[in-house]
């Protein structure tokens, strides 16, 4: 048994691609309503005071504080007795979410301070409402400064969506997981499964790469 | 020259904390005069030029910008915070020209000129262009549309954001120490384009140190110490007042530091 026979993938690629198509959609909609989720919620934590700025803090502390995997467990597991009944997939979603957004919202939440404050003021006296400041002036310059950071995370997040299969979601990982136990060769799905996050993770990499250098063009000269 | 007051001042404070900036400040800017504020640091100049634009909350006291209170509103003598949008109303004839510029980074000459005339001025999109490139040409910096402010001196930078100021064709501009960020050899250039617009009749408020700006181009100078206007009258009178111990050694320090030509 060669660690280089791929025979146990005959017939077996219709299921593969589902579970890389669903890893896929999970990492992708998982993630961006993390971002959304994330800007709001740091929008709120910066500009907010009293109760909403501390909620926002511990949302922080607690999802950032706990390992993705037992935040699946309990959403998954637990949500039924709280009355939250979800499908694995939605489990999964929903953590990715939940997850993410407490990562990306420290990140955000920098990106805001780190516009200054009398950019701020020429904004509002040139009559700028809040949510026009917040438009053209501080996420155009924030989604600047925090690209290598936002990246960084966003390779994380990719790389957590292989214990999604930990909650019975039948993503890449578990179909590859169930080829390799059945033909009790473990070691080609899981050669593939690297090889299928590295190359992705290639991917991210290199279009994170070209946003820094397009986005960046202002900053030097 | 017209009466008409343009911003009117009345019994301002000010605390920070526990700090009384401003304990009653009443000053009148009349149309097309040009007010300076000298003094010396920590006085509150800067603070006061700051409140007239409502970057600042104050404690006591009024500012009215043509005839209409700013910041708050008045019922039956109590009074409360205005709304976001009622205060932009207040001030939209409000200019102010800021010491660091404070230009948006991420945006050319022109954008940082013509945008807020589309986004909040009420222009169509060619009609912010055309009068941002009127007023970019009306400070000398025709050729530098679409430069990013990284790319300018110090100067023209301050030149882009009178630029932005001019566009939106306010009623007075508030010059917060326009050239004290700028190296000696280019305060010249901005305070040339403060002259012409002084010279255009544009009514002007200007916190500065450049005594020969005030004594040649403004109306009138208030001198302002530990939180109150201690002398105010025109140039001539204010620079050579030999009653106020505090101007008169305020203002020989200024000359100390440069006549050090002469013994």
């Amino acid at each position: 048994m060669s660690i280089w026979d791929f025979s146990g993938f005959d017939g077996r690629w219709a299921e593969i691609l589902a579970g890389l198509s669903l890893t896929m959609q999970l990492w992708l909609a998982g993630t961006a309503l993390g971002l959304v989720a994330g800007v709001v919620l740091a929008a709120i934590q910066v500009n907010a005071r009293g109760l909403p700025r501390a909620l926002v803090r511990g949302y922080v502390t607690l999802f950032r504080g706990t390992p993705l995997l037992v935040q699946l467990f309990i959403l998954y597991y637990g949500g039924p007795s709280l009355g939250l009944l979800l499908t694995p997939a939605a489990a999964g979603l929903l953590g990715l979410a939940i997850y993410s957004s407490a990562q990306f919202i420290e990140i955000f939440r920098s990106g805001f301070e780190s516009v200054p404050r009398g950019q701020i003021e020429a904004a509002r006296i040139s009559g700028l409402s809040r949510t026009q400041i917040l438009a053209h002036i501080e996420l155009p310059q924030m989604l600047i400064l925090i690209v290598p950071s936002l990246i960084n995370t966003l390779v994380i997040m990719t790389k957590e969506t292989a214990i999604l299969s930990a909650i019975s979601i039948p993503d890449l990982t578990a179909v590859l997981y169930g080829i390799g136990s059945e033909t009790f060769n473990i070691i080609p799905p899981l050669l593939f499964l690297a090889a299928f996050y590295w190359g992705l993770l290639e991917c991210v990499t290199v279009l994170g790469r070209a946003l820094e250098r397009r986005t960046s063009r202002y900053l030097s000269h | 020259m017209s009466d008409e007051t343009i911003i009117k001042v009345t019994d301002l404070a000010k605390r920070f904390g526990a700090a009384e900036v401003l304990k009653g400040v009443s000053l009148s800017l009349q149309r097309s005069q040009v007010t300076c504020i000298i003094g010396p640091s920590g006085s509150g100049k800067s603070t006061l030029l700051r409140c007239m634009a409502f970057l600042e909350t104050y404690d006591g006291g009024r500012i009215e910008i043509e005839g209409r209170l700013l910041g708050y509103v008045e019922n039956q003598g109590v009074r409360r915070a205005a709304a976001a949008r009622e205060i932009a109303d207040v001030r939209r004839n409000v200019g102010f020209v800021f010491q660091h510029f404070n230009l948006w980074p991420h945006m050319t000459a022109l954008e940082n000129v013509a945008k807020p005339l589309w986004l909040a001025g009420g222009l169509s999109k060619p009609e912010a262009r055309e009068r941002a490139e009127a007023a970019l040409a009306k400070v000398g910096l025709a050729d530098k549309l679409g430069s990013y402010p990284i790319q300018l001196s110090g100067g023209q930078q301050q030149r882009v954001a009178i630029a932005r100021t001019l566009a939106k064709e306010p009623h007075i501009i508030l010059f917060d120490e326009p050239t004290s960020a700028l190296d000696p050899e280019i305060v010249g250039e901005v305070l040339q384009v403060m002259r012409e617009l002084a010279a255009d009749g544009m009514t002007m408020a200007v916190v500065t140190h450049e005594m020969g700006f005030a004594a040649h181009v403004a109306n009138r100078i208030a001198f302002i110490d530990q939180g109150v206007i201690a002398v105010e009258g025109p140039p001539r009178d204010v620079l050579l007042d030999k009653d106020n111990p505090r101007l008169a050694r305020f203002l020989k320090n200024f000359f100390d530091r440069n006549n050090f030509w002469e013994d």
